[in-house]
């Protein structure tokens, strides 16, 4: 009983809270938390980008458990949080089903499509970014042969793959590709044990390059590159940090940019699909002080010159998922 | 193929054993005494988090595998006191420390480092890196083409034997130690025949409960060797989120496999660490049998041979009599 009235005393004060933050933004970051060094913390850089130019408000909420999802959509969305942007294409079915409850809030949501009048779904054109690291690859490798580590063997990881493969056939159209995923469960996004044997197993096939999109199992194929003194590739946020010197580069997803014009659209959020490219610097590759010196002029050159290609649209790179087929890849 | 295949198989074959092994013999001894170990998943994985939590701040790698082991020990002590004192279901036992190791570890991960549920890479000396054997050359000093040109034998000691952390050649000291400790002392004797007449054993004056803590105690300190390995012993190099992957599950298919006997133990986690080997290279059967074999077959294979030889067509596996009892006197 006691734990009764706590509880309800809670959920007043939570609705009292609601009438004072009325249009607010809120952000939910999916499973593995704002600080994952990746994904979510692109988008939390993103949200804090927009809270400290603006001197704006926002609310937050770290999914710890699956159940969680449509419970924290929708307690944002009763206490008139607008707009609601969530990151992770995890949450594309239980928004599918809450945003027609909610008419007049709009939903973003970050790597998913929902086919609904409120929501704008963004989406990023991973393999341009992949084809652009691709040709980094191709352009870096000495022995001719690089690999690509996918985490779950899913279309979205091949799409990957293929850019990347692309990326590596136009630098060198002679280069050898070695593919291979992790797993055909989650668990392939969590196993760098794993990783690292099979990078192992692509570096004593010759490849001295090696691209992780892969999760965390990344983890294990970077630092096993590191370890065996050939170049890896970072995915999803700028991770050449890891390993300085040793990360050719990473393909990079603007998630926080993502999350930035969301936020500062605010109530007025343009519905409908968003797709971030090269050409609107939604994907791209990361030179930082940390890979400065791996990347030769003429390297930056002709990565930059792919990359004006693509977003004019003078070069068309293929998406795996158009029709399931790569015509640089046999999977 | 050639012999460079044979050996990188080999070598990858021997790592991805190893927490198999250990994990393997921890269920043995436990099993052997009569309770069942669902929960190896889950000491493998608080010892993998806590072992590269210590050795990162401490920066020492043997005070990390200190902590795992002992963590390790406080779950078994949890099975005991569930299974052996209170006479609890072992399965359920076993089910609820897995969830407790899977959610624990992220959690208390995330509040020590803030990476999302992981720990912080490790650097030298906080991880186990290849031993060297005398006689053998460190190959991380040649590159693959030099490699080839080394003489078959040399190439073969030193990849394949030479090389590996100190755990990998304490898991391979564990099988005969523990072949000595079942069948030819006095504890081993009466550990086999506490779980297959506990009653016996009790009529003889011998404490019933303390022979089977002290198996599940040996099982606590083999799975945290188990969990290390995947954490803090090179190629690996830190701790992330659920990141044993099931490996638990597949050293118990092995203990079924090898009939709960030591040497037939290390055979299965041989053979089922060369599956996993084999799933890095599905080129291999493109070249040699011209064939598209799909990796989540290979990953299979070590559940579908234990199914196999379960239901009777290659021998009869039988498990301890008494095995998931708990002891009642007097019944």
């Amino acid at each position: 009983m006691t734990n009764l009235s706590t509880f309800l005393g809670a959920t007043a004060l939570l609705a009292l809270g609601a009438g004072a933050a009325i249009a607010d933004p809120a952000v939910i970051f999916d499973l593995g938390g704002k600080f994952d060094k990746s994904f979510n913390e692109s988008a939390f850089t993103g949200a804090q980008r927009w809270a400290e130019e603006t001197g704006g408000t926002y609310a937050e909420f770290e999914l710890t458990a699956e159940p969680q999802r449509e419970q924290a959509i929708r307690r944002f969305a009763e206490q008139g949080y607008n707009p609601i942007i969530m990151v992770g294409f995890m949450s594309a079915t239980p928004l599918g089903e809450i945003a027609p409850d909610y008419p007049d809030t709009k939903f973003v949501i970050v790597d998913a499509v929902v086919e609904q009048p409120n929501v704008r779904s963004v989406v990023f054109n991973e393999h341009e970014g992949s084809y652009l690291v691709g040709l980094l690859a191709g352009l870096a490798s000495e022995s001719g042969t690089v690999g690509f580590v996918g985490g779950m063997d899913i279309p979205l990881i091949r799409k990957f793959g293929c850019g990347y493969a692309q990326g590596v056939k136009a630098a060198n159209a002679d280069a050898t590709v070695i593919a291979n995923f992790t797993g055909t469960t989650p668990a392939a996004w969590n196993d760098p044990a794993r990783g690292a044997e099979l990078a192992l197993a692509q570096i004593g096939q010759g490849a001295d390059v090696v691209y992780a999109a892969a999760g965390a199992t990344g983890v294990g194929v970077l630092q096993t590159a590191a370890d065996q003194d050939i170049k890896s590739i970072g995915v999803d946020s700028n991770q050449n940090y890891l390993h300085p010197g040793e990360v050719l580069t990473s393909m990079i997803k603007r998630v926080d940019n993502a999350v930035y014009d969301a936020m500062t659209a605010g109530e007025a959020v343009e519905t409908g699909v968003q797709v971030m490219g090269v050409a609107n610097e939604g994907v791209g590759f990361a030179l930082d002080e940390f890979n400065q010196d791996l990347i030769t002029p003429e390297m930056k050159t002709a990565v930059d010159e792919a990359a004006a290609q693509i977003a004019s649209g003078a070069l068309q790179v293929h998406d795996y998922t158009a029709d399931e087929s790569c015509p640089a890849l046999t999977f | 193929m050639d012999w460079t295949t044979v050996i990188l198989l080999l070598d990858s074959t021997i790592r991805t054993a190893t927490p198999l092994l250990l994990a393997c013999l921890a269920g043995l001894f436990s099993e052997r005494a009569g309770i069942f170990d669902i929960g190896l998943e889950g000491k493998m994985l608080v010892a993998a988090f806590l072992s590269a939590a210590f050795a990162s701040v401490t920066g020492s790698v043997w005070l990390g595998l200190l902590m795992g082991v002992a963590g390790s020990l406080v779950l078994s002590a949890i099975h005991g006191l569930a299974s052996i004192t209170f006479r609890g279901n072992q399965l359920i036992s076993g089910v609820a420390i897995n969830f407790l190791a899977a959610g624990l570890t992220v959690v208390v991960a995330q509040d020590w480092f803030a990476e999302g549920g992981r720990t912080p890479q490790l650097g030298d000396g906080e991880r186990f890196s290849g031993i060297v054997l005398p006689g053998a050359l460190d190959l991380r000093t040649f590159t693959i083409a030099e490699q080839r040109d080394l003489p078959l034998l040399q190439r073969f000691y030193s990849d394949v034997i030479s090389g590996h952390s100190i755990l990998v050649y304490l898991a391979a000291l564990v099988v005969p130690l523990t072949w000595w400790v079942l069948y030819r002392t006095r504890f081993g004797l009466r550990l086999r025949a506490v779980g297959e007449n506990p009653a016996a054993v009790d009529t003889a004056g011998i404490s019933v409960t303390r022979l089977r803590f002290a198996a599940v105690g040996i099982a606590g300190v083999l799975c945290a060797l188990a969990g290390a390995q995947l954490a803090v012993a090179e190629p690996a190099a830190g701790f992330t989120r659920d990141m044993t992957a099931g490996r638990g599950y597949i050293a118990l298919a092995a203990l079924i496999f090898a009939k709960w006997r030591p040497y037939p133990a290390l055979g299965a986690c041989l053979l089922f660490g060369f599956f996993q080997a084999l799933e890095a290279r599905p080129d291999l059967f493109v070249t040699l049998f011209n064939l598209r074999v799909p990796s989540a077959l290979l990953s299979a294979l070590p559940y579908i041979l234990t199914v196999i030889i379960l239901a009777g067509f290659v021998g009869r596996a039988i498990p301890p009599r008494a095995g998931g009892e708990p002891y009642v006197k007097e019944r």
